[in-house]
């Protein structure tokens, strides 16, 4: 056993000396992000229990832990919303993304390069100025609305943007990378030949499917969800562009306490419960998925 | 840039009392060897023995846990890799890919401050030694396995050190090429003069190659010496199976005879020459290589040592060869080679044979050894 | 009919994968379509072609200011970020050291927070600090997410390294400095490429963490939000498809120049 750490050593090529080389190099970065990450986290988690001195903007430390209950109960339909978008949208990126990133992996060809290439390239323009196109394109004056109102698929009242619909599509569509990259990695790691072995010890395409490259790919599919939902959850453009006030999420609310109503307390206390949900979800998530590397 | 004195030290290799462990693990156990200066020198071994960790702390990749590395009058045991007078051809020969290969040779010589005109002289020179002038502008990629293994060794010797470190050089190579570039080494060994010590497990190649061979086991060596003593007079059970293939017939020393020994082998007398036997005692393996052996239908009379009272089990033709296993009366087999140079019939599964060899090609270990060390 | 059916169950997956891709370049080919529109300043119904948008892009009111603070402030952060961001990924990749899966989680948790706790977090410090909201804190800010992304794109770099290139190098009288130098800085630059890169990217195309940590300063996410209830103006679209050809021209002669080095003859 110990033979076999030491070669393991040997061969990372780890130099084995002490010097203080790599705590120099990791001084810098880890010491910007503990000042600029995670003393802002602890500012917001002090600012979350104040109460108003009187003045706007003006409070005073007065350890309320209520002010996370009465956060909660006032924004609780915000809140939900904000996890129902999160996971449809989610789940709608998982079904568009699959297949393209199954696509992408097994049947490319020379194209590969050229395709991955394209599937990030609508993402270099402007996350708002596509938010706002599909505003432009589902709204009144564009086309689509022409159409289905014209096949008679849907009355002349309906609209498309201002709706549910329209802010869960938007989120979809907007982190569609974050979901397909991460599921075209692990799809590509699976040797063909497994699949072929599977071929030959009579299961069929749905099957080898289920029972081989669906499992592979969960690494892959672990990863593409967490990116997706995570900053999902957090989001208030798409909400904001593409919905109306009935459809406001979380990131909405907290974005008005920060700005429009000046609240602060009510909005870190927001942001926390947020990040805590989230953490939760995750870490729930994580182990029932039972993959360990993320990163 | 100044070249660095300890660069240009020569003479021979000397390691003292070398040792590398891992916690309880020696990888390297006290090893002591002197391997003189210009000669081709094999460390010859099963993997994990220690041979390339020993390799690694001459060329001062790796840190030893005791011990001293000396060439010549220089101790370099503490010494960076940069400044010893050793360079390495590595396994998956470790060629630069970003850089030509006529950079990549060049870069020993640019980093101890040579001048372009020299630079180019000698690299032209080596690449012209390896037959690859044409290669200058390519990169690594570019090239095939063999092309670059001529390479990673041209990068080497260009920087003329006292010392060539090979590791399992050839292992990546399909067995053509690799028997090519055997010759090549050993010839490129002879013209330039430098040391060569060259890692393999490979014991066909380290005895095509090499002038002294270092067998070892478990990091300490078990034998060293010329190729011809080690094959005709192993002293452990470990070399006499890693190094071709031998037969080890338990016995017991009953007399004298001259020069030889006499070894009684359940019941029958053999002669077995004394200095080439290592056995401390009386209790004895008696070694004899395959080849050595004839083998005859019974009845048929032989001279030389004689061994009665088997039977073929097992027959493969090899072309060149004829393997046969033949079981003896106390119920372990013997392996046989015949070489197919006379018109004589192969021998069929279940003839009954008389064995009979040379008494001289007859070697003896201590019994007490384990006779199934060292075999593959 | 028969051969149309096989056809199509056999081609299924290239079927939807390029329904897909239509899908993905539908808002990108609208931006652009409309970047030609003859709009004055509300861009919402198609008025006729010109390329007086094109020729003019900064003839919105403060859209080039926008632009320009993006640039400034994208520019700034890469560079600091993936300076901080590589000599971390160094230390990972290359060295032992005590509270290394501390590091790790420290480099992570940044990426898995959400980008409106990131932002409301750094508001709430620079208020309690009686630091006005403006161009530097929004660098602080962008600095701070942007780095995680470097560690992770240049680690991969660096453990895709063969650390018997460097101690090929030393053996050829190389010392620390100089197989650096020569060895692996040339082997992993690539890889800082791509991370500075993706930097500069997250940090235009950012707006959440932005907005509250901006001020008064607008950048050109920042712009696109407020303008968007009246109409965004062509010369938006203008700026946005001309980013996009910048970009897709950087990866594509990007991937050509890899694929140079890795040709065979």
């Amino acid at each position: 056993m110990a033979a076999i750490r030491g070669v393991s050593a040997k061969k990372f090529g780890l130099k084995d000396k002490k010097s203080a080389l790599p705590y120099l190099l990791l001084a810098p970065g880890l010491l910007y992000l503990t000042v600029f990450f995670i003393y802002p986290i602890i500012s917001l988690g002090q600012m979350s229990t104040k109460t108003s001195s009187g003045e706007t903007g003006q409070y005073k430390q007065s350890f309320r832990f209520t002010n996370y209950i009465d956060a909660f109960l006032e924004s609780k339909e915000q809140f939900s919303r904000s996890f129902i978008y999160a996971t449809i949208a989610t789940l709608l990126a998982l079904a568009i993304a699959y297949p393209l990133a199954y696509a992408i992996a097994f049947k490319s060809g020379k194209w590969k390069n050229v395709l991955l290439v394209l599937i990030v390239a609508p993402f270099f323009t402007s996350f708002l100025l596509r938010t706002v196109a599909w505003k432009q394109i589902l709204g009144e004056e564009g086309p689509v609305i022409k159409v289905l109102r014209g096949l008679h698929i849907i009355s002349p009242q309906t609209t498309l943007t201002a709706t549910s619909f329209a802010v869960v599509t938007g989120l979809a569509y907007n982190f569609l990378p974050f979901m397909t990259l991460p599921l075209y990695a692990s799809l590509e790691r699976i040797d063909p030949r497994t699949l072929e072995a599977s071929g030959d010890l009579y299961a069929n395409g749905f099957t080898t499917f289920r029972k081989v490259t669906l499992p592979l790919s969960m690494p892959g599919v672990v990863a593409g969800t967490l990116l997706t939902f995570i900053p999902a959850a957090g989001d208030y453009v798409n909400a904001a562009i593409l919905g109306s006030p009935s459809n406001k999420m979380l990131g909405n609310v907290i974005d008005a306490r920060f700005f429009k109503i000046v609240d602060y307390p009510t909005a870190a206390a927001l942001s926390f419960t947020l990040m805590a949900a989230i953490l939760i979800l995750v870490t729930v998530y994580i182990r029932k998925a039972g993959t360990e590397e993320l990163v | 840039m100044a070249v660095d004195a300890s660069t240009s030290a020569r003479g021979d290799l000397i390691l003292k009392n070398l040792t590398k462990s891992y916690g309880e693990f020696n990888a390297v156990d006290d090893l002591s060897l002197v391997i003189p200066k210009g000669s081709f020198f094999a460390l010859l071994g099963p993997s994990g023995c220690g041979k390339t960790t020993t390799l690694r702390m001459v060329a001062g990749l790796e840190e030893p846990t005791a011990g001293s590395i000396f060439v010549g009058e220089t101790d370099i045991t503490d010494m960076k890799p940069y400044k010893r007078p050793v360079n390495t051809v590595f396994q998956n020969y470790a060629l630069f890919p970003h850089l030509s290969i006529f950079e990549n040779i060049a870069f020993g010589l640019r980093r101890r401050g040579i001048s372009d005109a020299e630079v180019k002289s000698a690299v032209d020179k080596v690449l012209n030694l390896v037959e690859l002038p044409q290669l200058a502008t390519r990169k690594p990629n570019q090239l095939s396995g063999g092309q670059q293994q001529r390479i990673a060794v041209a990068r080497a010797i260009v920087n003329r050190p006292a010392l060539l470190l090979l590791d399992e050089p050839l292992g990546a190579l399909d067995l053509k090429l690799r028997r090519q570039m055997q010759i090549e080494l050993k010839w490129i060994q002879t013209e330039i003069g430098i040391t060569f010590v060259h890692v393999t497990h490979d014991q066909e190649e380290a005895m095509t190659m090499a002038d002294t061979i270092a067998v070892m086991n478990k990091g300490k060596i078990e034998q060293m010496g010329s190729p011809e003593d080690l094959y005709d007079s192993p002293k452990t059970a470990f070399v006499a199976n890693f190094l071709g293939q031998s037969n080890l017939i338990p016995g017991q020393i009953s007399g004298n005879d001259g020069n030889n020994l006499v070894v009684d082998l359940f019941g029958t007398k053999v002669s077995v020459p004394k200095a080439r036997c290592s056995a401390p005692g009386t209790s004895v393996l008696v070694g004899i290589r395959p080849e050595k052996f004839r083998v005859a239908p019974e009845g048929k009379s032989a001279s030389g040592n004689v061994l009665t009272g088997g039977k073929i089990s097992d027959v493969s033709y090899i072309g060149v060869s004829t393997q046969y296993l033949v079981e003896m009366p106390w119920g372990k087999e013997l392996m046989v080679f015949e070489q197919n140079d006379d018109n004589e019939e192969m021998l069929r599964k279940g003839e009954k044979v008389t064995l009979s060899w040379e008494p001289i090609f007859t070697f003896a270990l201590d019994g007490n050894e384990n006779a199934a060390a060292g075999s593959q | 009919m028969k051969k149309l059916t096989r056809w199509f169950s056999k081609n299924l997956i290239k079927v939807y994968a390029f329904l897909g891709f239509t899908y993905l370049f539908i808002p990108v080919f609208y931006t652009f379509a409309f970047s030609f529109n003859d709009s004055g300043r509300s861009n919402l119904v198609w008025k006729g072609f010109t390329l007086k948008n094109w020729k003019n892009p900064c003839g919105a009111p403060e859209i080039c200011t926008a632009l320009g603070n993006s640039l400034k402030i994208g520019i700034i952060s890469t560079i600091l970020a993936t300076i901080l961001g590589t000599l971390i990924a160094f230390a990972l990749g290359r060295y032992k050291f005590a509270g290394r899966s501390s590091t790790n989680l420290l480099i992570f948790l940044p990426m898995a927070t959400p980008e409106i706790v990131l932002g409301a977090s750094l508001l709430t410090m620079f208020l309690n600090l009686g630091i006005t909201p403006g161009l530097l804190p929004t660098i602080i800010a962008h600095v701070m997410f942007c780095i995680s992304f470097v560690v992770v794109t240049v680690k991969a770099r660096i453990a895709s390294l063969d650390p018997r290139l460097e101690q090929a190098a030393m053996d050829l009288y190389a010392n620390e400095w100089q197989t650096f130098r020569r060895v692996t800085l040339p082997l992993v630059a690539p890889g800082i490429a791509a991370a500075a890169l993706l930097s500069f990217s997250l940090s235009f195309d950012d707006f959440i963490i932005t907005n509250f940590n901006s001020g008064t300063i607008t950048t050109f996410p920042k712009f696109v939000y407020t303008a968007a209830a009246r109409g965004i103006p062509a010369q938006a679209n203008v700026i946005g498809s001309s980013m996009f050809f910048i970009a897709l021209i950087v990866v594509v002669v990007g991937q050509v120049l890899s694929n140079k080095r890795k040709a065979k003859i």
